[in-house]
């Protein structure tokens, strides 16, 4: 176990630097595809390949803990029979498009008539969820910044939805909206994202010094 | 600029930084880490403890980012996290379930949890524990949201790469009158998560969640890092504005 644990570290620290310095390297000075690029893009195409077995090994253990709960007679069992049946039509569709035309016409309708319009459907359930948070918000955390971010939506809201007979609000439209969207938000947004940014590098560095470690193996 | 150049900028950086929190590892190795209090971490420390009490679940919802791609280092920061909470918890009569909306991450999490169960008291390790919802912004929501209300959950984490689909996990969250702390790398998520769940972290704070929880010297250096890095910023940033209205740039 331990000799597992330091081999996976090892391969993950070695691959991580040879790609980071695929990233940094990658190119020579006149700009064509240095070798450490070359070993890079790789490196990549061969993750590429893993993650599609991944999605395999994925459906697998979805397949899995829907046969459990159907087992085991939990809350919502008639669901996970329903989603096992379509997984299994829907992946054989899949198998056989290449080679029946009307698997193909099934495959492609159950995408377009059914997954699309049902995932457009929460989509659409979204503007009533957030409406009812946004309400929620000031009941649950009444303080400065909440009543500042419920202000600020209202106002952009205001400034941006074409009312009907009036189009365009005045000085909402023309001139708060666009001051609020330029400056404040996206001097906010920038901010957050160079955080996010600083964030993403220094965990990037723990996972290289191998401090941590998502692919097993105990935390040094 | 070329891409030659660029790379040796990115590597002056990513050096500095290495640098930066080696050092700082070393320096702070015998003292004990002092953080600033994050009101929803602490709140979430509480809610932790309550799922080890009343024998409820743990929930942590890992997003959808790709191993491949920029957004993996939230997912990897949320791998983190449950590591931690799964150690936490171990002490409970249930293991925390992970649900991911990328396959790869799915996959993480389960050793993750794996890793976390081998300090429980059972050791026993459940394999459904880590679950892929849907590989879809909304079917990974649609799949969730059935852990969340029917899995005695007491507690959940969106933490990781989301979209305007966690609107969806937080408000089933609240509906099963269950904490929610949310967190999400994306600018849009995170306007989402602070309006639909109960605590929200904002920013790089979603980074510095497993520190907060666990916190080991590298942690601790990681975050000052990262504070010495933003004040260096905003030196370059007004010093170019300066530069710029003098004309000089």
């Amino acid at each position: 176990m331990k000799f597992k644990g330091i081999t996976s570290t090892v391969i993950a620290i070695s691959f991580g630097v040879l790609v980071l310095a695929g990233y940094i390297f990658g190119y020579n000075a006149d700009g064509s595809l240095s070798l450490l690029g070359q070993f890079q893009l790789i490196i990549l195409n061969i993750a590429v390949i893993l993650a599609g077995f991944a999605v395999l090994v994925g459906i697998f253990n979805l397949l899995l803990v829907h046969t459990k709960k159907i087992s085991q007679k939990q809350k919502g069992a008639g669901y996970s029979i329903v989603l096992i049946v379509t997984l299994v039509i829907t992946f054989l569709l899949g198998l056989l498009a290449h080679y029946v035309p009307i698997a193909a016409a099934l495959f492609n309708g159950a995408f377009q008539y059914i997954q699309l319009p049902i995932e457009t459907s929460l989509m659409a359930l979204l503007v009533v969820t957030l409406t009812y948070a946004s309400i929620r918000l000031l009941r649950r955390r009444l303080n400065v910044l909440s009543v500042i971010f419920l202000v600020t939506a209202w106002v952009i809201l205001v400034g941006t939805a074409p009312w009907p007979f009036l189009g365009d609000v005045p000085f909402f439209s023309d001139i708060v909206r666009p001051i609020i969207a330029q400056i404040p938000a996206a001097a906010g947004a920038r901010g957050i994202l160079i955080g996010v940014a600083l964030g993403t590098l220094t965990t990037g560095l723990r996972i290289l010094f191998g401090s941590d470690r998502p692919y097993g193996g105990k935390n040094g | 600029m070329t891409n030659f150049v660029l790379g040796l900028v990115g590597f002056g950086i990513i050096f500095l930084s290495g640098v930066l929190m080696l050092g700082l590892a070393a320096l702070r190795r015998k003292s004990s880490p002092a953080f600033r209090e994050i009101p929803a971490i602490t709140r979430l420390r509480q809610a932790v403890g309550r799922v080890v009490e009343d024998g409820t679940r743990l929930h942590v919802s890992l997003g959808r980012g790709a191993l491949a791609t920029p957004q993996s280092a939230s997912a990897l920061a949320g791998l983190t996290l449950l590591r931690h909470l799964a150690e936490l918890t171990s002490a409970g009569d249930k293991p925390p379930i992970a649900t991911s909306g990328e396959a790869a991450l799915a996959i993480l999490s389960q050793d993750t949890l794996q890793m976390g169960s081998q300090a429980s008291a059972q050791g026993a390790y459940d394999p459904t524990a880590g679950r892929l919802t849907g590989l879809t912004p909304f079917s990974y929501a649609a799949g969730a949201i059935p852990t969340i209300r029917d899995e005695n959950i007491s507690t959940n984490i969106l933490i990781g790469n989301f979209g305007v689909e966690a609107a969806l996990l937080a408000d089933a969250a609240e509906r099963a009158n269950t904490f929610t702390l949310g967190s999400s790398d994306n600018l849009t998520a995170q306007a989402v998560l602070f309006a639909s769940a109960q605590e929200a972290l904002i920013g790089e704070e979603l980074f510095a969640a497993g520190a907060y929880v666990n916190a080991r010297p590298i942690h601790y250096a990681s975050l000052t890092a990262q504070d010495i890095l933003r004040w260096l910023i905003i030196g370059v940033i007004l010093v170019g504005a300066v530069l710029k209205l003098a004309g000089i740039l």
